[in-house]
């Protein structure tokens, strides 16, 4: 396509630098909290860093890493993420498996669609579902984080359309050899949905690592909370005492630098992921157009 | 019957996971409201506490802080809903008139980032560059010699703040679905309308824009039964008492009064409350995303 038209250059060209700046909005506010991170903390103080380091030095990071409740949210802050992907991308996925036959092979299935789909649309709230954990004894376990949001009806809703799109052929052949359903599952299913369930599984992995809030209610300690839970608390709320650091480690800690490198290190996962994430994206909603 | 099951049990057994679970957290939490009609004391339990009928929800609507939270949550959340439909619709428009892949895909990298950082992380950042004391929006400010504003401070602005914030986090990520349309246009469209003598401004206005409308709709319905969710995780990473007037909104207002304060039960009214009219919602802006776009989700 071109357009010649000299009104038509004069927008592009406003057109590109409108968008520059779009983008650079996005972006700045990141590179300013990394900069700082990185900065003395005299030059922080002072409010004269902007984008680029002032005074460099790494003291920011060594403070955070040399700080044990940092490090144990972060444990446990991974260890929620990977638990808790596992769990839920494979209560998610055999249920698909079963959803996604139509009604005459496994009639009953609309029974069960709908009772996901209605917890979609309505729910308890908030203190009941709090009771219900207190009631299992699951409150300071991290089955309090793993589980509830175990069954996504939005990701069943996307993994059971996908599988439907696998070729009947292939399952009748595996069938006929003799294969079971737990067997086609794993055979046929899985190595043909790879990518979606990759997909799946990432975006899972991101809402639980950014997830606090589950930690912030169902952990009575501040020991037991998730590194996402631990920044809301240290840097947010600024509720140092729930955290239970001395007065002189306050000092430390409220400083601007390490805030900083606590903020960073804590997107730093989602920053290295984003890439795939993109990728995977990008891909589905170009797949996705194709077909309709 | 005994063939029903012998043919369809292993279909059960794969199911059977995902509904224990959702029976447990997701169903018997329902049972669980009923202490909106109690008085409930933790110690006592469920069976043992008073009844009081529709006290909690009398209060609900007496009480002048719970009017105030419910204007919080319709004024913010209808300034969000609109805005968010607006400024992603505008935003894919005009990325779809950059002729460059590689600068596109630059732009898109970067204005889809911060849909992934959690409000924790945005929150940490925002206090940080909104700050009276140095904090690099008000440096800007300054330098063209305004006067520091309390963005996280002043209630006025801190409602302002929460929605262009959301914007600002949710807006690349929301263009994407326009995007998508956008590029699924055929092609022989522009290049007839192009040999009729049509500019590009008529182009878009005649051909791009009635052609992502029924998506547009769909997105505007859907987000219309989302009217009671004014954003939550935003809100409890940014406010502090001193916006508490201005920034509190129906599901922040739970948390605060229902678990920290420990009323259970008006916290539960307030949160039935509000799962009751978000139901009601949902269901008519599925019902009319149905009737005007013939939108199902499956």
């Amino acid at each position: 396509m071109k357009f010649r038209s000299r009104s038509y250059a004069a927008f592009a060209i406003s057109n590109n630098v409108f968008l520059s700046l779009l983008g650079l909005i996005c972006i700045l506010p990141l590179i300013h909290v990394l900069a700082v991170s990185f900065s003395s903390r005299a030059a922080a103080t002072a409010n004269i860093v902007n984008f680029w380091p002032v005074g460099f030095t790494l003291d920011a990071y060594a403070k955070t890493l040399d700080n044990e409740k940092f490090l144990t949210a972060m444990w446990i802050g991974a260890e929620r993420t990977i638990l808790g992907t596992i769990i839920s991308m494979a209560v998610i996925t055999m249920a698909s498996y079963s959803l996604s036959k139509t009604s005459i092979r496994f009639p009953g299935r609309q029974v069960y669609t709908w009772i996901f789909v209605f917890t979609m649309l309505f729910s308890g709230g908030l203190i009941p579902s709090y009771i219900v954990i207190s009631k299992l004894h699951l409150l300071d376990t991290i089955w309090s984080l793993v589980l509830p949001g175990a069954v996504s009806v939005w990701n069943m809703i996307l993994m059971l359309n996908f599988f439907r799109t696998i070729p009947q052929d292939l399952e009748e052949a595996a069938y006929i050899d003799g294969a079971g359903h737990l067997r086609v599952l794993w055979s046929v299913y899985l190595p043909v949905s790879m990518p979606s369930i990759a997909t799946l599984s990432l975006f899972t992995m991101v809402s639980h690592w950014n997830s606090w809030f589950d930690g912030v209610i169902y952990m009575s300690k501040p020991e037991g909370y998730p590194l996402a839970s631990y920044l809301h608390s240290m840097i947010v709320s600024d509720n140092l005492s729930r955290i239970g650091v001395s007065a002189e480690s306050i000092a430390n800690f409220s400083n601007r630098t390490v805030k900083a490198a606590q903020i960073f290190i804590g997107a730093l996962p989602i920053l290295l992921v984003y890439p795939f994430l993109q990728k995977y994206f990008v891909k589905g909603i170009v797949l996705g157009s194709v077909k309709s | 019957m005994a063939s029903y099951w012998r043919k369809t049990w292993p279909f059960h057994l794969l199911v059977l996971p995902a509904l224990i679970l959702c029976i447990i957290f997701q169903y018997i939490p329902l049972f669980g409201v009923v202490i909106a009609f109690q008085d409930y004391q933790p110690w006592l339990g469920i069976k043992k506490s008073a009844w009081v009928g529709l006290t909690h929800f009398r209060t609900l609507f007496e009480y002048p802080d719970s009017k105030q939270v419910i204007w919080n949550t319709l004024i913010i959340a209808s300034f969000k809903l609109v805005i968010n439909l607006f400024v992603p619709i505008v935003f894919a428009l005009l990325l779809n008139e950059i002729v460059k892949t590689y600068f596109k895909r630059i732009l898109q990298t970067l204005v889809y980032l911060p849909h992934f950082l959690s409000w924790v992380i945005l929150g940490g950042i925002m206090i940080d560059i909104l700050s009276t004391d140095g904090g690099i929006v008000n440096r800007v400010i300054n330098a063209f010699g305004g006067q520091s504003i309390f963005f996280l401070g002043d209630g006025q602005w801190f409602r302002l703040t929460v929605i262009i914030s959301d914007v600002w986090k949710e807006f690349g990520f929301s263009a994407i679905i326009f995007l998508a349309t956008l590029v699924g246009i055929n092609p022989a469209l522009y290049e007839a309308a192009e040999i009729d003598g049509a500019t590009r401004w008529q182009q878009v206005i005649h051909i791009s824009v009635p052609l992502i409308m029924p998506i547009v709709i769909v997105v505007a319905t859907l987000s219309l039964g989302r009217i009671l969710d004014a954003g939550f995780d935003q809100i409890l990473n940014l406010y502090n008492p001193l916006v508490y007037s201005h920034g509190d909104i129906i599901d922040t207002f739970v948390y605060r009064v229902g678990l920290n304060n420990g009323q259970f039960s008006f916290g539960t009214a307030v949160g039935l409350f509000k799962s009751v009219i978000g139901f009601i919602l949902i269901i008519i802006s599925y019902r009319l995303a149905y009737k005007l776009a013939n939108y199902r989700i499956f």
